[in-house]
């Protein structure tokens, strides 16, 4: 399978395969608008299936929030068709405003004007925790 | 992080740290002289026990012994202090609590019991009443019932906030009497072997009380519950982590009861449940009652936070293992330690007096 290879933009490899829709909701990069390439479920050393986003004219990806709902994506950034530069996301240790708090009893239903604020609880199990609540974290 | 600020800073530390106050570690603090203590936690608000060390915990508890043995010599401590009792949803006991700590320290009160009764009524937030009501008073008493409103409140207002209990969330000073009583009744609150009984997964006292007994070490849980009200992951997880605790999980109260120092008997809560046939099913599976008790130690002390529906039986009440009317006593002395603590007034007496128990 082949897909023309972008000149100036990001790679976004290695992201968990089928997920990369909601990879693009979760950086808010909109498919309706972005220059992008979408391959899905492709063969993988690594991990047997993958997905790869390759987006034209990006210069920017937040690490926080990949790291979150991707963590084993790795980033290339590609200039004059080349790769120059990789990045592994990290786990955050605090999330603002990504993911909502799904706890019907959480202050965030009701309180005007707060964040939506998660800490990373565990960090072997990817567990996230709401600030106010403590409930886990659901994508 | 960027990719975008991470290449531009190649090199550089990749240190973007959300200071985020709640949950920056508190120094730990080896000792307990008083003044440090008094110094450390005046001006702080008091969401969760995690606002404080251990050895302020500890310090907190000699406060509350101090203040118990020297009602008349505290009776001034925070003379011209005010504070808010800002009570969203009813609680009679943690209210009056709260309001009598602060009247038995020579401070006066205001406040509200029920939201029907505050600007909430008509719209207002959390955020805006706690800046607003942060003007009159020294400090605030916040009980609410959505989850989390009490960093909220700590975070708008100016003046130190504690939490009274948010939803089923966190209750600290429930934890503080429960760690008093425990205190008063074995000297101690580690080398205990603690039964917890009922509801263990809707029970905020219980989560608590776990949690900060596994910060001091040394405890073995029984955690006795029907499948349904089984502890949390998150809460077994902790005593796991903790290598000097351990636990073990029962459905038999009778079995386990004679080897327990400790009995925390726990209420089936009615407003916990979404599902009335649930509650009805699960009120009713363990009832402490005298033919149980004559099976435990006769040390054994039997806690539970209050109010009970029938899972202590009245006939329990006069047996010297009944504790829990302690612990409301309790609870009342902590309070007047964490408020006076909080708004900065030392207690005439205490420093002296702690040196003292320190050394001895």
């Amino acid at each position: 399978m082949e897909v023309t290879s972008i000149t100036n933009g990001i790679i976004i490899d290695h992201v968990p395969a089928g997920t990369a829709l909601t990879v693009l909701q979760y950086l808010h990069i909109d498919p309706a608008t972005a220059k992008l390439a979408l391959i899905m479920n492709a063969d993988s050393n690594r991990y047997g299936c993958k997905d790869i986003i390759k987006i034209e004219d990006e210069q920017d990806v937040d690490l926080d929030v990949l790291g979150f709902v991707a963590r084993q994506a790795t980033v290339d950034i590609v200039r004059g068709g080349r790769i120059v530069a990789k990045h592994q996301p990290n786990l955050p240790d605090h999330l603002v405003n990504v993911i909502t708090c799904v706890n019907p009893r959480c202050v965030t239903t009701t309180e005007p004007g707060i964040s939506q604020r998660f800490h990373l609880a565990h960090s072997e199990r990817h567990e996230y925790r709401c600030d106010y609540c403590d409930e886990e974290a659901k994508l | 992080m960027k990719v975008a600020t991470l290449t531009q800073a190649k090199g550089e530390p990749l240190s973007e740290q959300q200071q985020h106050e709640r949950f920056s570690e508190p120094v730990e603090n080896g000792t307990s002289p008083a003044a440090s203590t008094d110094q450390s936690l005046s001006g702080r608000s008091v969401v969760t026990l995690d606002d404080l060390t251990t050895a302020q915990i500890q310090d907190l508890l000699l406060k509350a012994s101090y203040i118990d043995t020297h009602r008349k010599e505290v009776a001034h401590t925070c003379d011209g202090r005010i504070l808010a009792t800002l009570f969203y949803e009813p609680s009679t006991r943690t209210r009056l609590s709260f309001e009598t700590a602060m009247l038995r320290l020579g401070g006066n009160v205001i406040g509200f019991a029920g939201a029907q009764l505050s600007s909430v009524s008509k719209g207002e937030s959390i955020g805006d009443t706690l800046k607003t009501v942060s003007n009159y008073v020294d400090a605030v008493a916040i009980r609410h019932p959505k989850e989390g409103a009490a960093l909220v409140a700590s975070q708008a207002a100016s003046v130190p906030v504690i939490n009274a209990g948010d939803g089923g969330h966190m209750h600290p000073t429930q934890t503080l009497a429960d760690l008093a009583t425990l205190k008063s009744r074995f000297g101690r609150i580690t080398d205990l072997t603690v039964g917890l009984c009922g509801d263990l997964t809707f029970g905020r006292t219980v989560h608590s009380l776990i949690e900060t007994l596994c910060r001091f070490g040394n405890v073995h849980f029984v955690l006795v519950s029907p499948d349904e009200l089984k502890t949390p992951q998150y809460v077994l997880d902790r005593i796991d982590e903790t290598p000097s605790c351990s636990y073990e999980e029962v459905k038999d109260l009778v079995s386990v009861i004679a080897d327990l120092d400790v009995l925390y008997m726990t209420r089936v809560q009615k407003e916990r449940f979404f599902n009335e046939d649930d509650y009805l099913r699960l009120r009713d599976t363990y009832i402490l009652d005298a033919e149980k008790l004559k099976l435990s130690k006769p040390s054994m002390a039997v806690l539970h936070p209050l109010p009970r529906v029938n899972e202590i039986a009245v006939d329990v009440d006069a047996d010297p293992r009944a504790a829990y009317f302690e612990q409301v006593r309790n609870g009342m002395l902590m309070r007047m330690a964490l408020e006076s603590t909080l708004v900065g007034d030392t207690l005439p007496g205490y420093e002296d007096w702690s040196n003292k128990e320190v050394a001895a």
